[in-house]
């Protein structure tokens, strides 16, 4: 089915700008203006709200990628993603005040509890998602593809409620332990350490997880089960083993996401997961589903335009609008490049 | 177990399936015990649940042996044994209810359902469905009269009903696009806020700069804003809604299933957040924002109908009515209300919608469905249409939404954006699969019970668990009815991974979803070599 549909969309592109792409064109085009007239008008707010959504955006990659490794190997859109992500926030949350007792203003004792906490929160979540991949998936591997759809929505509603059961119905909130002072300043854009310090745990997970797909052995069964399944067990992967490899990993980056945005935000609440989980999957379609540059790419993208849409001045909608935005965004994008900026790399798409 | 199911690799057939894994060995042990040991055995057990369960409340020991009771008389011979144990099983209902003064409600429910298994069987796809629409009509007469459940406590008043037949409409919509064509839809509620919103517009306030009035009742003269009545109202939402699903469908039905779901999703969300901002589109305040838009006026038929048909029909539901209906000797006195009304006009429209809905499922379009379901790239050969077919489905789908939606903003007098969640798409999604995808009846018991529970039952249950468990000194001491969604989830999970085809399934869409997808995979042959 998806071999004829990229069968007849390659030589289309091709042939003719059609009156569809033009209207996407004329869509970039007007982002763009848009964009140029407030750089003009308040470039100090514009270079601010820049950083501010580079920051999201850090935190939005780290969840994309847990959506599009998941949908890369078993394209299954794991809903219940975002609720490990917000799991991850409040186990932080625990781990840091009621364990190691996180305060504001520790000064640079933060770092090595920041990091305890950080593994804790990854192996937590990490665990979480590969049990939920275990009960609510793997059964049903063979069954029509409505049907993990509907588990993983299952499963997210529970994780939510257990949130709630946990931590009660209102925000939870965080010790605002990372500092404010500037790192720079220049021509009245201040960078706070609190930004860079999401930048500077974010990178290095990233580059773990290139290494470990790119050139580790358990990163080669992973891209071999995302290309073909069937092959790669008739090669002697443990099929079932990789997959739930490949959810632990998904999970631990939403801990880390989690602990990322528990403590650069400061306060969680159990129903943020799901919403910023669907924020984080329209990142990773952006992308192109399946492809990890791509997740990082589009999660950043959508973090400046929600920066951009939230807090620049000249004719923009504001926070009342930024899910119809971002959700306008995701529906643009699979009418008009459903492969996404840099190409989906599914079983399916090939 | 059927022949459908195609043997693994050719040659080990139907053995390896049940030596996999602990649950399905257990279950081929059971199967391989001789038929009297397993009812014994099942007896016993009921009878041991039966005896705990008295400990807990008698109500619900009575229950289960009542049930096991028709259980094991169904499997009896029809005649003679089947009638001889169920009329004395009934004639021991009887003598208990006059010993332990059990409530008569009950033991005419339960005369009812003996009743209705002796209708034939080729009767009865009509004859049990008549019979529960003729106890859905007269629901009001009795509702104070019924027993007390267990666990669930009180049957749900009249306003519950017209709650719960409004969801059984959604469900029956959501169901020609889930259940029929195979779509899934995560953005039902799109469709439910469009339809609401079309009736506040037309039965309101809203738009305070027009003044034009069609047949509205209850209004005074030169009252400025749409006043139309409430019928062409529910016919024009229902037409909005099914445009509107064509707009969402159009760009979208092309995209693979899960895109497709997460794309309604998409839908689902970007509306209420229109309704919620869109009290300044431009200037224009188009749904009065957060506040939402209420009054929505009373519906009715006008005093000229009213008349003709001799106060039949009412001329407006809100000022109705004053007739009492007495049924001496069953101890009924009741004065007719306005529920009661707009109940039984939420009836007619069900009716309405599940006459569609039947007459749908076997017509062209819905075999068009069936084969688009089952196989895509095979009923596009077959010459089916595949975005015009699908179209329809979204549009069928949304008209029904669109009238249950203004229907109930009208009932509520009021349509808030706040009533139109996510949480509201999956629980009308959970009805569909709770019942059976594709199966219209299990539909709507299914969405009967989840709407019923949503309304009061989980409130209900959450009170009977604080005064009847206790284990030591605890007591469960949380509401339930906070954690609705959870229980949907839970409710999805267990369905989806034990019988996914529902409660009550559509034979066809059981098969589809037992059978799964057509390529065999390799892998799970080669562990199962390994393991066996």
């Amino acid at each position: 089915m998806a071999a004829d549909a990229s069968a007849q969309a390659l030589p289309a592109r091709f042939r003719r700008p059609s009156l569809v792409s033009s209207f996407g064109l004329l869509l970039v085009l007007l982002l763009l203006v848009w964009l140029g007239v407030n750089l003009v008008k308040t470039p100090a707010d514009f270079f601010d709200v820049f950083l501010i959504g580079l920051t999201t955006g850090c935190v939005y990659a780290l969840v994309a990628l847990g959506y599009t490794l998941v949908y890369g190997i078993l394209e299954l859109i794991n809903f219940a993603h975002g609720d490990v992500f917000m799991i991850g926030g409040m186990v932080t949350i625990t781990y840091g005040v009621s364990i190691f007792n996180l305060h504001q203003g520790q000064g640079w004792v933060i770092v090595p509890i920041v990091f305890v906490v950080l593994i804790l929160s990854m192996l937590t979540c990490g665990l979480l998602n590969a049990a939920i991949e275990f009960i609510a998936y793997r059964p049903l591997r063979h069954a029509p593809r409505l049907a993990p759809l509907l588990t993983a929505i299952g499963a997210s509603f529970i994780i939510e409620d257990i949130g709630l059961a946990w931590k009660g119905p209102n925000y939870v909130s965080a010790p605002d332990v990372f500092p404010h002072s500037a790192v720079f300043t220049i021509g009245g854009v201040t960078y706070e350490w609190n930004k860079l310090l999401v930048v500077l745990i974010t990178a290095p997970v990233l580059f773990g997880l290139t290494y470990l797909i790119q050139r580790t052995r358990q990163g080669k069964a992973m891209r071999a089960t995302a290309q073909d399944r069937d092959a790669s067990a008739m090669m002697g992967i443990n099929v079932n083993r990789t997959i739930s490899f490949t959810f632990l990993i998904a999970g631990m980056l939403a801990g880390a996401a989690g602990l990322l945005y528990a403590l650069y935000v400061t306060t969680v609440r159990f129903d943020q997961g799901f919403q910023l989980g669907l924020i984080a999957f329209t990142a990773a379609v952006f992308g192109g589903i399946g492809n990890l540059p791509g997740a990082v790419l589009g999660a950043i993208l959508i973090g400046l335009i929600q920066a951009f849409n939230e807090g620049l001045n000249w004719h923009a909608p504001g926070s009342d609008w930024t899910e119809s935005i971002v959700f306008s965004i995701l529906i643009l994008i699979l009418v008009f490049r459903p492969e996404g900026l840099l190409g989906e790399q599914t079983p399916e798409g090939g | 177990m059927s022949a459908t199911t195609t043997s693994h690799l050719g040659t080990q057939g139907e053995a390896l399936r049940e030596q996999i894994g602990f649950r399905n060995q257990a279950r081929a042990w059971w199967r391989a015990q001789p038929q009297e040991r397993r009812a014994a055995v099942a007896i016993a057990v009921e009878i041991a649940l039966a005896i705990a369960l008295f400990f807990v409340d008698h109500a619900l020991s009575y229950g289960v042996l009542v049930l096991s009771g028709v259980y094991w008389t169904r499997r009896l011979p029809r005649l003679p044994w089947g009638l001889a144990a169920q009329v004395a099983g009934l004639a021991l209902l009887v003598i208990l209810a006059i010993a332990w003064r059990t409530q008569w409600s009950l033991v005419l429910l339960l005369l009812i359902g003996a009743a209705i298994s002796w209708i034939p069987e080729r009767r009865r796809s009509w004859g049990v469905p008549a019979v529960v629409l003729l106890l859905a009509i007269l629901y009001p007469f009795y509702a104070d009269k019924m027993f007390t459940m267990p666990i669930f406590g009180v049957w749900p008043d009249v306003g519950t009903g017209v709650y719960m037949l409004v969801f059984i409409m959604m469900a029956v919509g959501l169901n020609v696009v889930v259940g029929y064509a195979g779509l899934l839809d995560l953005g039902y509620v799109a469709f439910y806020a469009t339809g609401a919103y079309t009736a506040a517009w037309f039965m309101s306030l809203q738009f305070a700069h027009v003044t034009w009035h069609f047949g509205a009742v209850g209004i005074t003269k030169n009252l400025i804003g749409i006043h139309v009545s409430m019928w062409p109202v529910l016919l024009a939402a229902g037409c909005i809604t099914a445009l509107f699903g064509v707009i969402i469908g159009l760009p979208t039905l092309r995209l693979r299933g899960d895109y497709l779901a997460i794309v309604t999703l998409g839908f689902g969300e970007i509306l209420p957040q229109i309704a919620r901002n869109g009290d300044s589109l431009g200037g224009f305040n188009l749904t009065n924002g957060p506040n939402g838009i209420t009054p929505i006026d009373a519906p009715g038929f006008g005093h000229t109908i009213s008349r003709i048909t001799g106060g039949f029909l009412p001329a407006n539901y809100l000022e109705c009515c004053s007739r009492t209906v007495n049924v001496g000797f069953l101890h009924i006195h009741h004065q007719i209300q306005s529920y009661d009304v707009f109940f039984w006009t939420a009836i007619v429209l069900l009716l309405f919608t599940v006459f569609c809905s039947l007459r749908l499922q076997y017509s062209r379009l819905g075999r068009a469905w069936i084969a688009i379901r089952e196989d895509e790239t095979a009923a596009a050969a077959m010459g089916i249409p595949l975005m015009r077919t699908k179209t329809w489905a979204y549009a069928s789908g949304a008209f029904f939404g669109g009238i249950a939606g203004a229907y109930y903003a009208v009932f509520k007098s009021a349509t808030f954006p706040g009533d139109f969640f996510f949480n509201i798409s999956v629980f009308i999604l959970c009805m569909v699969i709770l019942g059976g995808m594709g199966n219209i009846w299990g539909v709507i018991v299914g969405a009967a019970f989840l709407a019923y529970l949503n309304q009061e039952g989980l409130s209900n249950t959450g009170a009977w668990l604080q005064t009847n468990i206790h284990v030591g000194g605890w007591r469960p001491s949380f509401d339930p009815s906070l954690y609705a969604s959870g229980i949907y989830g839970v409710i999805i999970l267990v369905v989806m991974l034990f019988r996914p085809e529902g409660l009550m399934p559509s034979r066809r869409r059981a098969a589809e979803l037992h059978e799964g997808v057509h390529d065999e995979p390799l892998y799970d042959h080669e562990q199962a070599g390994s393991t066996a």
